[in-house]
């Protein structure tokens, strides 16, 4: 090698050297307090002080680990929850829920905006989850997971399920395109049938004061739902902020819930003691 | 390949198809060596209805359906429903053999029992997980755009208008039952049903690991559920549903001008014209409202006598003849038993009123037009 190129080496270093210092800097020692951990008490302070690890115990039982028992279900779910947040919050900013504007704004997401894959990956990540959800139900049927001491987690895991499937009803009303408005049309018709509360549910016609009706067409459940006597633009504004504001909001509470409760009730269930072992 | 196609066609009509899911469920958990430990068995019902879509999808009929974006995620969810109540009920079915000779069940091996550090066992586990969804996620979305119809109408009604495919099973339920039923009552119990489970169930073998003969009617009814009266019907109310909500087999086209015959008949016509031969109990229009609600009566009593002697005197009926209700009832008490028996006898509505309808075209048990009350 030339003396050239020798000494242009020494100068830039090997990439070990590169590294070697990097993890020296108060930069990088302020983000990683400890390093790659090895030994179980570095392990165990990792998981302890990590606020993302930390939903994990510190120890479990190795049948408690292993995929062909719990399918990740959940924790798939959970990462697509993640996504779909992450991609709706990009969403939302070439985004506006006007009937003048949503559907156009669709074109120029499919158009024009760098990224161009955020609708996509929003729309295959819900479908996705849906199906991740109802796997991990029946994971967590087949196993026996919501006998005791998980009843409860159980009941929060089915209201989790239902408002899956809210978030993915709202956010297909979005696009503004015919697919959205007649789904959104068929499903909503329905709440007119709601027995009492809709205009042509059963028992609709009692709901009335002397000869003045109390519900109709104008007042009854799927007006509530919609804003209006059909699918328009106060629908897709109800249906915008429930999207990204009114069930995220109930759903992150619950989904706390549901988690703090795994690990209040034992961890993921496994036989004996009435799967009550872990930690 | 004409005939085997229009064989194919026949046997997807609902009343064939669902049978045919019914048969396949129980052949499926009674035949659950042979399923689960036959390697030639087990391959072939996992790979058959990969082939299937693979050979149907030269029809072009078939394939029109099949590529719509948003119907890729459900074909995908078929199989992955029934890889993994197969993966169950294989280590279901090891684990009875253990139970059976007395050993522990595979999850409660000494060594399964040994407690191992999160990391780095659990965290890379799911870190694989999340870079192998990623990527699913990222090729999925390059290869298949989402869809954007036309600019949304509220003139133009596309036929057939359907809700999203989640809730397909839904809409396919129309068919046999009421918007109030279908679209209200039914999908509140479901979710009550699923809420109620841990109460009812008070069988406490079966927890924390798969089995099936510890547990044999709870995952049977569960499974009945989820793969026959949910997964199915969303599968036949995507793919087989078409202009007017008819039925279209896989390889048929969709003609918008399929006329069906409505031939639908109610309980009340069946007794009055066909057993009695005699026209309907009728009130004068002016007639004061006890004298209209007696002639609605008398018109429906057999359908109102039929369902509250199925959902009222039937549970206490069971207990009185029947020995294994009886050791249930003593078992879960008044209250868990009356709630339990009608959750089961909702869900047995679905059967019940399917048979009904493709057997004798029965359309509604009580029909109540007057107070938009049909049953």
């Amino acid at each position: 090698m030339s003396g050239f190129g020798q000494r242009l080496k020494d100068k830039i270093g090997s990439p070990s050297q590169w590294f070697g210092d990097l993890t020296r800097t108060p930069v990088w020692k302020s983000l990683f307090r400890h390093k790659l951990p090895t030994d179980p008490k570095n392990r165990a302070l990792v998981v302890l002080t990590n606020v993302f690890l930390h939903l994990h115990p510190l120890r479990m039982r190795k049948q408690g680990m292993r995929i062909s028992y719990t399918w990740c279900m959940g924790g798939i779910s959970f990462f697509l929850f993640l996504s779909l947040t992450v991609t709706g919050i990009l969403l939302m900013f070439y985004y506006r829920p006007t009937a003048q504007h949503a559907y156009p704004d669709m074109l120029d997401l499919m158009e024009s905006a760098s990224l161009g894959l955020m609708r996509e990956m929003h729309r295959w990540a819900a479908h996705l989850m849906i199906i991740t959800v109802w796997l991990h139900m029946l994971r967590v049927f087949l196993t026996g997971s919501y006998k005791p001491p998980r009843e409860f987690n159980w009941v929060v895991g089915v209201l989790l399920m239902v408002l899956t499937l809210l978030f993915s009803f709202t956010g297909y009303l979005l696009p503004w395109d015919q697919l959205a408005m007649w789904a959104v049309t068929v499903g909503s018709n329905m709440a007119r049938a709601t027995p009492l509360m809709g205009v042509e549910g059963p028992g609709a016609q009692l709901m009335a004061i002397g000869d003045v009706p109390l519900i109709t067409a104008g007042s009854d459940m799927r007006f509530v739902l919609l804003a209006g006597r059909f699918v328009g633009e106060g629908a897709l504004l109800r249906f915008y902020v429930l999207h990204c504001l009114g069930i995220p909001f109930i759903f992150v509470i619950l989904l706390s819930t549901h988690f703090w409760r795994v690990r209040r009730d034992g961890g993921i269930s496994g036989p004996g003691k009435g799967g009550r072992l872990a930690l | 390949m004409e005939t085997i196609k229009h064989v194919i066609n026949t046997l997807f009509a609902p009343q064939y198809l669902v049978t045919l899911v019914i048969i396949g469920l129980f052949l499926f958990y009674r035949y659950r060596r042979v399923v689960t430990q036959n390697k030639l068995v087990a391959y072939s019902i996992l790979a058959a209805p990969v082939v299937f879509f693979a050979v149907s999808t030269l029809d072009p009929n078939f394939w029109v359906q099949f590529k719509r974006p948003d119907n890729v995620p459900i074909a995908g969810m078929m199989l992955l429903v029934l890889f993994f109540t197969w993966l169950a009920l294989k280590k279901a079915v090891q684990n009875d053999d253990r139970i059976r000779d007395g050993r522990p069940v595979a999850e409660a091996e000494p060594e399964e029992e040994e407690k191992v550090f999160i990391w780095p066992d659990l965290v890379y586990t799911e870190l694989i997980c999340l870079l192998l969804v990623s990527i699913l996620l990222t090729v999925w979305s390059i290869v298949i755009p989402a869809p954007l119809e036309e600019p949304a109408n509220p003139q133009l009604t596309p036929n057939p208008s359907k809700a999203p495919w989640y809730f397909l099973g839904l809409q396919e339920i129309l068919v046999y039952f009421d918007p109030w039923l279908a679209g209200v009552v039914i999908p509140t119990f479901i979710v009550i049903g699923l809420m109620a489970i841990p109460y009812i169930d008070t069988n406490p073998k079966g927890n924390g690991y798969y089995t099936f003969e510890e547990r044999r009617s709870e995952i049977l009814l569960f499974q009945f559920g989820f793969i026959v009266l949910w997964v199915t019907l969303i599968v036949l109310g995507t793919f087989l549903r078409g202009p007017n909500w008819n039925f279209f087999g896989p390889f048929e086209t969709w003609d918008p001008h399929k006329v069906e015959a409505l031939k639908n008949v109610n309980l009340s016509d069946y007794y009055y014209y066909w057993l009695l031969d005699q026209p309907k109990p009728e009130a004068p229009p002016d007639a004061d409202v006890i004298t209209q609600l007696w002639a609605i009566f008398r018109r429906e009593f057999v359908g109102i006598f039929l369902v509250l002697g199925y959902f009222l005197a039937l549970p206490p009926a069971l207990v009185i003849f029947s020995k294994f209700f009886r050791k249930m009832f003593i078992k879960m008490g008044f209250m868990r038993y009356m709630v339990m028996t009608f959750l089961l006898l909702s869900m047995g509505l679905f059967p019940i009123k399917m048979i009904a309808r493709w057997t004798v075209n029965l359309k509604y048990f009580i029909s109540i037009p007057e107070w938009l009350l049909n049953f």
